[in-house]
């Protein structure tokens, strides 16, 4: 008797409590989404068969389900946003959505949401769009195993792939971006999570995030973007086993910190950037345990920095390990592992016995006068700097490690 | 012309030291690309090598080697042969063999190990260096008959366009900060063809994105097939007008 009741609850149920199911595509009883949507009621389902949808802009503004089966097309004919959700409770899976239309005043994308609470959008491809997924005014949204590209050469022609504005609580999961302006993009969006994306070849950032505190990136793959990440006027951002990597370029950075306090980086890899890592006006960070390596500059760390502590850190193969602007030094390098370093370590404890001067002499000349540059590998140049590094005079004497590794920190 | 040459060159190889030039020239390159883990960083690496010893090696063998011929010279200036054909041979054979060891020396791994378009450059480079410190060497060694001085000469003209020019760049650099003085320094390098060579190939390799808004602006210039044209007819003029005045010197002068 008990198994018949877990029958009819498994089968019948769902039809007592939960939506109908509508079906939409050649040979089905309905041939439009459009139609769909205004036949359907609250928390109904609607299956997208595949073909190609040419229905202009597509605006779901009750709770609904989308499934695309056989990833049918939804197409914005370069003229329409493909699809708006203005309901709370949507969810978007196994659809391609593609050419939407371009327009810099209301920025249409590919995927728009508008105002709304727990909408999923997972398992689409997005391709050639102005905005890829585009979330404003949203909470407790998840965005999951998309696929964006787009193709456009410069930044005025395109938007970003994952935009966020003035959002709360969201999760952007496991998607890939590709060739658009910025691959994601953070203004004003609060708890949040970004997990296991890869961002690549985009024409700006890989990750554009300002005034958005209290997120975290965790494990993602920011690779041969424009001009790298930038994480600007934020606080309590953490940064997690993420990959920065060949972000080259005139003024490109591994990753772009501008007036950040009170963040995390830890087990990061930051590998052939000009610049690893760039530092302006932070305060207590902790950078720990993370891998700089073949950068051009590892670490550019502005004298208006304050209370950072960077440590355990691997610096390996960089042109230059570490430079600055100026003679102040609020921050605390110790206990990192340079190559450079020459010293010895007598009682064997794997600390250096005499402390490490991280700043070539060139790297301040630069600093101070960017066109010297022009030197760069020349005879004299290295004469100056071997010199400087037995007698300091010209860099600042307390910008030091004081207890350097003699060995690399395993990651 | 030609009999004098091969007497030269066969003359030079006996000498080995240009035997020896050429085998720590192949030391050095081999080692630095099979100790560096990629092609580009080797080719830094490389660029340094060739900028320091290149022009040392060439400058003083040949001074050196133009001072202890004076006698086959005044042999030949007995014979009646045209004085220019004889300066002449004298540099080509000289020429001819640096190039070669440098050719077998380091165009051979370079070759091998970075087969592109900054590789050629890089060994185009690396001749036209060769030639022009030789030419530089037929100029210091007749202005004077006394050979320490000559020698005196070649080594202060290697120590300057090596290393002292530099310091009168960072000097006018750090001057001038106040100015737009990028397009000055293009000029400003074109009077040392170490820089201008150094620059050339830095150019042309990743760490040109490290070089800022000046390596823009050299860029623009170095960077185009106008500029490349430009660079190398420069580098030719730096072998022709010292080699031009020593030959001038020789024709009327009484050995």
């Amino acid at each position: 008797m008990k198994i018949f009741f877990k029958i009819f609850l498994v089968f019948f149920l769902p039809n007592c409590f939960f939506g109908k199911q509508l079906n939409v595509g050649a040979g089905k009883p309905i041939l439009s989404i459009k139609e769909a949507i205004s036949k359907s009621n609250k928390g109904d389902s609607i299956f997208v068969y595949g073909g190609i949808y040419k229905e202009g802009n597509i605006i779901i503004d009750k709770p609904l389900s989308l499934f695309g089966i056989d990833y049918p097309v939804l197409d914005g004919q370069k003229k329409f946003e493909v699809l708006s959700i203005k309901a709370n409770n949507v969810l978007v899976t196994g659809f391609k959505l593609q050419k939407s239309g371009m327009a810099t005043l209301d920025d249409p994308g590919g995927i728009k949401v508008y105002d709304s609470k727990c909408v999923t959008i997972c398992n689409n491809i997005l391709d050639d769009n102005f905005f890829g997924i585009y979330l404003q005014y949203s909470k407790h949204c998840i965005i999951k195993n998309n696929k964006l590209i787009a193709y456009a050469t410069e930044e005025q022609q395109i938007g970003n792939g994952i935009h966020c504005w003035k959002s709360d609580s969201l999760q952007i999961i496991e998607n890939d971006v590709t060739g658009h302006r910025d691959g994601i993009y953070f203004e004003f969006v609060t708890n949040s999570i970004i997990w296991k994306n890869n961002s690549i070849k985009n024409i700006r950032y890989g990750l554009h995030f300002m005034f958005s505190n209290n997120d975290a990136y965790i494990s993602n793959t920011f690779k041969n973007n424009g001009a790298g990440v930038a994480v600007m006027f934020t606080h309590k951002v953490k940064m997690i086993n993420n990959i920065f990597e060949e972000n080259w370029g005139d003024a490109a950075y591994g990753l772009m910190l501008k007036e950040i306090s009170d963040s995390y980086i830890y087990g990061n890899q930051f590998k052939r950037n000009t610049t690893g890592i760039y530092m302006e006006g932070t305060n207590r960070i902790k950078v720990e345990k993370n891998n700089l390596q073949a950068n051009g500059w590892g670490m550019k760390i502005q004298a208006s920095c304050m209370d950072n502590e960077i440590k355990q850190n691997n610096f390996l193969n960089n042109t230059f390990d570490i430079s600055t602007n100026g003679s102040v030094v609020l921050n605390n390098f110790d206990n990192n592992y340079w190559d450079k370093y020459e010293g010895y370590d007598l009682n064997k404890d794997k600390i250096g016995d005499i402390p490490y001067h991280p700043l070539s002499l060139f790297s301040i000349i630069v600093e101070k006068n960017p066109p010297a540059m022009l030197l760069f590998r020349s005879f004299m140049i290295n004469l100056l700097d071997k010199s400087e590094k037995i007698l300091p005079s010209l860099t600042p004497d307390n910008f030091i490690d004081n207890k350097p590794l003699m060995n690399a920190v395993t990651l | 012309m030609n009999r004098i040459v091969k007497y030269i060159i066969l003359d030079i190889l006996k000498n080995k030291i240009v035997i020896i030039y050429t085998l720590l020239l192949s030391i050095l390159s081999w080692s630095v690309f099979s100790l560096e883990d990629n092609s580009s960083k080797g080719m830094l690496t490389l660029l340094n090598v060739i900028l320091l010893t290149v022009p040392l090696v060439s400058v003083i063998f040949s001074t050196i080697y133009l001072y202890n011929s004076s006698e086959f010279i005044e042999l030949l200036l007995s014979q009646p042969i045209k004085r220019s054909k004889i300066w002449n041979s004298l540099f080509m054979g000289l020429v001819i063999s640096l190039m070669l060891s440098f050719f077998i020396g380091v165009g051979i791994p370079i070759l091998i190990y970075s087969p592109n378009d900054v590789g050629i450059m890089m060994l185009l480079v690396g001749i036209f260096i060769s030639t022009i410190f030789v030419s530089i060497a037929f100029l210091s060694s007749i202005l004077t008959r006394d050979k320490a001085k000559g020698i005196g000469i070649s080594i202060i003209l290697w120590l300057f366009f090596g290393l002292l020019f530099d310091g009168i760049v960072l000097f006018l650099l750090f001057q001038l900060s106040d100015y737009p003085i990028e397009k000055l320094m293009i000029g400003i390098t074109a009077l040392n063809p170490i820089d201008l060579a150094r620059i050339l190939i830095l150019l042309h390799l990743d760490v040109s994105a490290m070089m800022g808004h000046t390596g823009a602006v050299f860029k623009e210039f170095f960077g185009t097939s106008l500029g490349i044209i430009i660079v190398f007819i420069i580098l030719l003029l730096w072998i022709v007008i010292p080699y031009y005045a020593s030959i001038l010197k020789f024709k009327s002068k009484d050995l």
